[in-house]
């Protein structure tokens, strides 16, 4: 069969649609956004009348992918690592209600944080909620174990959590799709009416049943397809190579040849007898793993028996992602390096493109700032993080979505007013909304500026939320009409956005100014389809 | 057959049509291929690479390890020398000479150029200026770039055609030519300055 060139993340996309999935939810993150954006841009999607409009955060597209499942049929969600924290309520719980309809979580960790502000390993909380948890290997793998996800969704009767890095997220390769496609389940509510009731006295005789059924996810990775034993013949190490790390291990036997016994992990909790079988057989065991070193924790235990190699000893490094010639190095070989970068390369940091909106908003707010004493500008998550960097040098902090208006406050709180929270419009829907509730309630001395591209910019433009919404929202929050301001961002206006800002700063209550102007960017990308449909149209006449 | 390659630009570049068509030619010959690419925050105008590896043979790592690449593509000259840990020894730095400035302390010319030409092995080519040349547009630049990569390139040149015919099929003939043009020009002019 002809071969698909796809991402790893399209090829869980595609798996998921030909495995049968009535909807996929979930807010854009790297490396994860590119799943749902190839389920939107699939004419078979549409077709199938899949789900797949983007959620206002990670928590409720968590939420509504569980309601799916509840009424019987598959559902997806999809979100970067740093989402299941905002997820985390409803994921751990979800592992408690346990699914009715194939439910597949996908989460795709960053290690070496190529865009993100932790490398946090999810595996962690697949180990947390007692879920199966999937590590594909490879772009094959990653569409088979779509499908497979549902089936053993369905099979155990829960949840199942699949976890990719950004290596195989964004990296291309061919794909043989499978010949057939699932059909879609039927609407079929739960036999058992209180299943999804985690009252204390029902959710006690859940969790009892996710504690009993351990035995059978832990059957289920040991008779998986994507787990598996190969023999050699020298015991004087094993190897146990999870995910991707059982790529960087063949990359350095480029015949296959590996000397020592492989156990391949793509599936957990871990195939116990084969652990068993390695660690008994050989002297010692290295671990390889991308991301934390859970694995090898398990086995080295606290009191560090075992003779286990890895992350943890410094035979690899302990953050950062994994690379060929760094598990090279492990297994003894003599690794040759390339030159040195020459000294006259320089940094080439990202920056805020030409002509975007943000730039006025931050070369405002430097100057109205500057006279009150810097240290004062509480950032988010977004383009306008940015603003960070040389020539702004603007904010101060930037750590999870919404923390901005509530940080803030917080600092206002202890005396430093004004603080000045900046955040964008799809970052205040996803998590600012509630941080702004709060100072309204308690009319704490801050200035919300909502920087409005009427976008989500950083991760490729997709439909926000918050578009044309944010004065409604913020009015109906409790801010105050005359503290509540909206202006064009451009250049022209920057007297008359450092004067509003001058003005609030003053305010002893919480003031909202929103500076609005379309990304650049998607104003371009826009142009462009509507010229293609215009051209279309005119085709057709 | 196995060729490895890092594909070096500045974000916006275009270097994803690079890798879409060696992709595409490498899938329709029945070859293994692996493309990791750069999403997200680096695309800003920030350094952007992607790690593209041929084989007839399976292919495990998505990353090129260090000193493993037969070739670093670049379309941006001081972007070529990022990757030079990447290149193994004997391999080829095939790069544009048309800078792409957007920071302040961007190297001086002619030290950049001083640096590359002490490199053993290189092609230092205008593409932009080719481009314009052949095609009449310098918007193919990437593709005189594939063409002067293309000798160091263990595929049939042919399938490179291909490659450029199936991801602009779309498009119509006429930006298959362009590009195709393109291409030629840029292999004549690596087979004559390698």
């Amino acid at each position: 069969m002809q071969k698909s060139l796809l991402l790893g993340v399209e090829a869980i996309a595609q798996g998921a649609i030909d495995g049968g999935m009535s909807g996929v939810y979930a807010y854009p993150g790297t490396p994860s956004t590119e799943i749902t954006e190839y389920i939107q841009h699939s004419k078979q999607a549409q077709q199938l009348n899949i789900h797949r409009d983007w959620a206002a955060n990670e928590k409720t597209a968590m939420e509504s992918a569980l309601g799916m499942s509840y009424a019987g049929k598959r559902s997806m969600v999809c979100m970067k690592h740093v989402g299941l924290n905002v997820a985390a309520d409803c994921f751990m719980n979800a592992a408690i209600t346990g699914a009715n309809g194939g439910m597949l979580i996908v989460v795709a960790d960053d290690p070496s944080m190529h865009s993100s502000q932790n490398e946090q390993d999810s595996r962690v909380y697949g180990k947390f909620a007692m879920m199966p948890i999937l590590e594909p290997s490879n772009q094959q793998e990653a569409y088979d174990m779509a499908r497979f996800g549902f089936e053993l969704s369905e099979a155990c009767e829960i949840p199942v959590l699949m976890r990719i890095t950004t290596r195989l997220a964004h990296s291309r390769a061919g794909v043989t799709r499978a010949a057939e496609v699932v059909a879609q389940n039927d609407m079929k509510l739960p036999e058992d009416k209180v299943q999804f009731v985690l009252l204390p006295g029902i959710a006690r005789k859940r969790y009892k049943l996710l504690l009993n059924n351990q035995a059978k996810f832990e059957t289920a990775s040991e008779e998986s397809p994507y787990n598996t034993y190969t023999d050699a013949a020298d015991k004087s190490m094993g190897i146990i190579a999870c995910g991707l790390g059982y790529n960087y291990l063949m990359e350095n036997y480029p015949n296959g040849d590996c000397p020592y016994p492989v156990v391949k992990i793509s599936q957990y909790p871990i195939p116990r007898t084969m652990i068993q079988k390695i660690t008994s057989e050989c002297d010692k065991v290295m671990v390889l793993e991308e991301g934390y070193p859970v694995v090898e924790e398990m086995l080295k235990g606290y009191l560090e028996k075992e003779a286990v190699i890895g992350r943890l000893d410094g035979t690899l490094s302990r953050d950062g992602e994994l690379k060929p010639e760094m598990v090279g190095r492990a297994l003894g070989f003599d690794v040759e390096e390339g030159a040195e970068v020459p000294n006259l390369v320089s940094a080439r940091p990202p920056a805020l493109c030409v002509g975007c909106s943000h730039i006025d908003v931050y070369t405002a707010l430097n100057e109205v700032v500057a006279e009150y004493g810097e240290g004062r500008v509480f950032a988010d998550i977004g383009c306008y993080t940015l603003g960070a960097l040389p020539p702004f040098n603007a904010i101060n902090s930037c750590v999870d979505m919404g923390a901005s208006v509530t940080m803030a406050k917080g600092a206002a709180d202890a005396g430093l007013i004004p603080s000045v929270a900046v955040i964008g419009d799809s970052t205040f829907t996803h998590s600012g909304m509630t941080g702004l509730l709060d100072a309204v309630n308690e009319k704490t001395p801050i200035t919300v500026i909502i920087s409005d591209n009427e976008s989500i910019s950083m991760t490729g433009g997709q439909h926000s939320s918050a578009k044309g919404k944010l004065e409604a929202i913020c009015e109906g929050l409790g801010v105050e009409p005359e503290h509540l301001h909206v202006l064009t961002a451009v250049p022209k206006k920057r007297d008359d956005l450092k004067d509003l800002l001058r003005k609030e700063f003053e305010y002893q209550g919480v003031s909202v100014i929103i500076p609005r102007r379309v990304c650049v960017q998607k104003n371009v990308r826009d142009q462009k389809i509507k010229k293609a449909a215009k051209a279309k149209a005119a085709a057709k006449a | 057959m196995k060729t490895d390659m890092v594909i070096a630009g500045v974000g916006g570049q275009g270097i994803l049509s690079i890798a879409a068509a060696l992709g595409s030619a490498a899938l329709d010959n029945d070859l293994y291929m692996k493309q990791a690419e750069t999403h997200g925050m680096s695309q800003r105008g920030g350094d952007v690479q992607s790690f593209m590896r041929i084989s007839d043979k399976p292919i495990y790592s998505d990353l090129i390890p260090r000193g493993g690449a037969d070739i670093i593509l670049s379309v941006e000259p001081m972007e070529a020398l990022r990757y030079l840990p990447y290149l193994k020894q004997g391999g080829y730095v095939v790069t544009n000479s048309t800078p792409f400035v957007n920071i302040p302390d961007y190297p001086e010319m002619e030290e950049l150029e001083k640096t590359i030409k002490d490199l053993p092995n290189y092609v230092l080519i205008d593409a932009d200026q080719i481009a314009e040349e052949t095609t009449g547009s310098k918007r193919a630049f990437n593709f005189v770039m594939l063409g002067a990569a293309s000798p160091f390139i263990d595929v049939p040149f042919e399938y490179l055609e291909e490659g450029i015919r199936k991801i602009f099929e779309r498009k119509g003939e006429e930006v298959i030519e362009m590009n195709i043009k393109a291409l030629h020009a840029g292999r004549k002019f690596a087979e004559e300055n390698k």
